[in-house]
């Protein structure tokens, strides 16, 4: 064979698979396009990209498309907070007012103070500690600090500090939630930043029974509700609880709770 | 070589598999194996690639490079060929699941330097199979991809829950699951006579 015949008959294999395969792609795209509004570029391109799932929607990309076909809220990002709901309000020219910001904390206040059923040794993962039967805490409501949530946290907000419970970086904390979904316990829980005053127990045991296992377990005594004036705090099956809506944060209950159950957020933020 | 379509099948899944035993592929196998969903979607479009690839590389070897003497163009003509069918697989699924689309990323597009697929076609020429062979070797090395990517991703799901050192955590965690399965591969299924 000669070389002419060689090069010819490469190019023309070469050339002649290309432009079919090539016409073949065109009709294809044309066939199979996708319509992108130009909007939902920009909208993605100011959201914070973490992809966490918070606004409900699977990704910012989603989110992104949700929101300008009108699916889903503007303010719609937990994690971006009032400055992204801003930057995306100014693209489909919708007027944001600014929320108020949410923390996760946690609604325990045993830790230390509350004995231990077991001595675990195992998976380091409070999902784990779950499985087995009788739990690791005496309490059974409790946070068992195994770090679950710390690991959850997209941001690197939550450590376990030397108390054995998961402390919360404000400044870190983008509100997503997803430690409060992950907890096996649930013992995490979002609330206002307004809303000082909770209640640090889930124990629906009997006063004897909390007594006996933690140290600042709500044993139900209802001195609380006595004392509280705005009569926001009701007592149902041996655990206080407080209705946000008419709290006034005076602080009455928290000096006046003998078990210590009933804490000022702020104040235990800094603690 | 006559192989029969049981040993070609022995062959393509477990025996010479493309991910434990030819480590072909194995960028898309460490990238895409976190979830066993996304796995499975990058499993189901490197079998169609495969599968497509077997048959237009075939026609093209037998009928067009064999004939006219230039078998030196195989590997350009195939690229060329397994480029085309990516980019088509990719088309398709942006239109039709854009979830997917999403989850596979950057990965979708590198089949097409995906070697196992390259592998297949070139392995197919190069033992001179026919069409029925070709066609099956490219369905069970897809089959064998497939088992392996899911074996992965369960394995990664279920070892998330551990708590590894910083050091091996992510990528050298996987590096330490593949070396170990590999290890069964290699070592078990090449007892086996063929």
């Amino acid at each position: 064979m000669n070389p002419v015949a060689i090069i010819g008959g490469s190019a023309l294999v070469i050339g002649g698979i290309g432009f079919l395969v090539g016409i073949i792609l065109i009709w294809a795209s044309q066939k199979f396009a996708v319509e992108t509004n130009p909007l939902v570029e920009e909208v993605i391109e100011v959201l914070p990209g973490a992809n966490c799932g918070a606004c409900g929607y699977a990704g910012c990309a989603d989110f992104g498309e949700k929101v300008v076909d009108g699916l889903a809220p503007v303010d719609g990002c937990p994690v971006g907070g009032f400055d992204t709901a801003k930057l995306v309000g100014e693209l489909l020219g919708q007027e944001v007012k600014e929320a108020e910001s949410i923390y996760p904390f946690v609604r325990c206040n045993g830790g230390l103070h509350c004995t231990d059923n077991i001595d675990y040794v195992g998976i380091e993962d409070c999902r784990a500690v779950m499985m087995t039967s009788i739990g690791e805490k005496g309490c059974k409501y409790g946070c068992m600090g195994r770090g679950t949530c710390v690991r959850a946290c997209p941001f690197g907000a939550i450590e376990i500090g030397e108390d054995h419970f998961p402390h919360i970086n404000k400044n870190l904390c983008k509100s997503c939630g997803l430690c409060v979904e992950v907890c096996p316990n649930g013992v995490m829980v979002m609330a206002n930043d307004s809303e000082q005053v909770h209640v640090l127990c889930r124990s629906h045991d009997k006063g004897k029974a909390v007594k006996a296992v933690c140290e600042f377990g709500c044993i139900g005594c209802k001195i609380c509700v006595k004392n509280c004036p705005a009569e926001a705090i009701t007592v149902t099956n041996f655990l206080a609880e407080i209705d946000q809506e008419k709290c006034t944060n005076c602080g009455q209950c928290v000096e006046k709770c003998p078990q210590k159950s009933i804490v000022m957020r702020s104040v235990e933020a800094t603690a | 070589m006559e192989d029969s379509l049981f040993s070609i099948a022995v062959n393509g899944i477990f025996v010479q598999n493309f991910l434990l035993v030819q480590f072909l592929g194995l960028c898309s196998f460490v990238g895409v194996s976190k979830e066993t969903k996304s796995a499975a979607g990058m499993s189901a479009a490197v079998l169609f690639v495969m599968i497509m690839a077997s048959i237009a590389s075939f026609l093209i070897y037998t009928y067009l490079l064999l004939p006219m003497g230039l078998t030196f163009l195989t590997t350009i003509s195939f690229i060329i060929v397994i480029a085309f069918l990516v980019q088509l697989v990719e088309f398709i699924i942006r239109k039709y699941s854009p979830p997917l689309y999403r989850s596979l990323g950057i990965f979708l597009p590198l089949i097409t330097t995906n070697c196992a697929i390259l592998g297949v076609v070139i392995l197919n020429a190069r033992l001179d199979y026919g069409f029925i062979q070709s066609v099956f070797y490219g369905i069970t090395a897809g089959l064998g991809y497939t088992m392996v990517m899911l074996l992965m991703a369960a394995i990664r799901e279920k070892s998330n829950a551990l708590k590894v050192p910083e050091a091996v955590e992510g990528l050298p965690h996987a590096f330490f699951i593949t070396t170990l399965l590999s290890m069964a591969f290699v070592s078990y299924f090449q007892v086996i006579p063929t």
